[in-house]
């Protein structure tokens, strides 16, 4: 029995998938949910991204960063398409992601389910698991995160905030 | 100044899709002068993030703006090509910084209402800014939650810290009026369900108000008196001085990139 050949839409698609976030290199952005399809659109490898924030600066670089990936996956002719509908959102985030990101010290969002934006569901303590944590700063280094710090193991982390 | 300005099409979607581009763009670039110069770290971040969303929802309004007008411009060309009379932005966003209070009032009382429209949007009869509503969402109640604590932080603070935000309110609140204000060009927008209806939004932005006000011990201004102009391009002179500063360099050097 043959394997057969994966398609040129599955090569890129995993050329694709494997392009980590320039701001959050241990995540891809298919864990991300950044990125939403790959196509083959007339002669063109058409993919399909969404941006996670409105003023992500990280936009154009990922889109740079997929068309060098599908060019050394050998595959050429390619388009980045930009969508909005459907909103991204931090649900989009693969389980897979949000252990990632506990394992790097960041405490992944909450579903966001009821109104995660302003309720005050405690944050974990990525590295003690404890409860006993309080924000610092709404904002941190990036737009996507806040800055917290624990009171039992008195360790500042950042939260990828709910989205 | 060495390039030209541009002229654009009167259109009414397009004139108001522009002008919540402009509210976006002169608050975003507003809050960037503070980058390197707030009181404290997280604030720099805080208000140089709060800048990237604002002008991230800009870039959004003016790309769709451009394919309302299909005139061949950009984005870059609405930002920087347009002179202050042609800019549509409310008085508000363009007040100056001031110090930090007047900077958290000026964002609590945009943010209030930025969240409530937004939210209102998202059911838009217009898919494109349904969407464009979706996305900023989320951002604009990060932003309201931010200045609304630091709204409380001040006015429930020192003796200093409380008179210095109740100068704020009292001098930025005549410029609340143009947030409800419906101009002539935008009346069948709204009538068909493009445009949030004003008068929907104004009671979440006064129960925001009532509630962060009475919290920080302020006193919500009895003046109904409202400045107004923004809307038709008739502009304060701090919105020129913003716009030179903002321009010179693509205006300078006509397709620099940078
Ligand atoms: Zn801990």
């Amino acid at each position: 029995m043959s394997t057969p050949q994966p398609t040129l839409r599955d090569r890129a698609w995993s050329a694709a998938a494997a392009v980590p976030d320039p701001e959050l290199p241990m995540l891809t952005i298919a864990e991300l949910g950044i990125l939403r399809g790959v196509e083959l659109v007339d002669r063109f490898v058409e993919v399909t991204i969404t941006p996670t924030y409105s003023g992500c600066p990280a936009m154009a670089a990922i889109a740079l960063d997929i068309e060098r990936a599908l060019h050394e996956a050998g595959i050429e002719n390619t388009r980045i398409r930009l969508v909005l509908a459907p909103a991204w959102t931090t649900d989009w985030l693969t389980d897979e992601a949000r252990a990632k990101l506990a394992r790097n010290g960041i405490a992944p969002p909450g579903a966001r389910g009821s109104n995660c934006l302003f309720d005050n569901t405690p944050v974990p303590c990525p590295r003690c698991e404890s409860n006993a944590t309080e924000r610092i700063a709404e904002f941190g280094a990036t737009a996507c995160k806040s800055i917290w710090r624990c009171t039992a193991c008195r360790e500042p982390f950042d939260h990828f905030k709910c989205h | 100044m060495a390039t030209t300005s541009i002229a654009v099409v009167d259109d009414r979607l397009f004139a108001a899709v522009l002008a919540r581009a402009d509210d976006a763009l002169i608050l975003g670039h507003r809050l960037s002068e503070w980058c390197g110069h707030a009181p404290m770290l997280e604030e720099d971040l805080a208000l140089a993030n709060i800048a990237l969303d604002l002008i991230g929802q800009a870039r959004l309004l003016y790309e769709y703006a451009a394919t309302i007008e299909n005139a061949g411009h950009t984005e870059d060309d609405y930002a920087y090509r347009r002179d202050p009379h042609q800019f549509r932005n409310i008085l508000l966003v363009e007040q100056p910084n001031g110090d930090f209070a007047h900077t958290i009032i000026r964002q609590y009382l945009y943010s209030a209402f930025a969240h409530a429209f937004w939210q209102a949007m998202t059911s838009s009869a217009d898919a494109a800014l349904a969407a464009i509503a979706a996305k900023s969402v989320p951002e604009s109640a990060y932003h309201l939650r931010h200045a609304a604590e630091w709204t409380i932080r001040l006015g429930d603070g020192t003796e200093e810290s409380h008179r210095r935000a109740q100068d704020a309110l009292d001098a930025l609140f005549p410029y609340t009026g143009e947030m409800f204000a419906i101009p002539e060009t935008e009346t069948d927008l709204i009538v068909g369900g493009i445009l949030a209806d004003p008068a929907t939004i104004r009671p979440a932005w006064t129960a925001s108000l009532d509630r962060i006000l009475a919290e920080a011990g302020l006193a919500k201004p009895q003046s109904t008196w409202m400045q107004s102009g923004g809307r038709r391009g008739r502009h304060s002179e701090h919105l020129g001085h913003l716009l030179a500063e903002m321009q010179i360099l693509p205006r300078s050097y006509p397709g620099a990139i940078w």
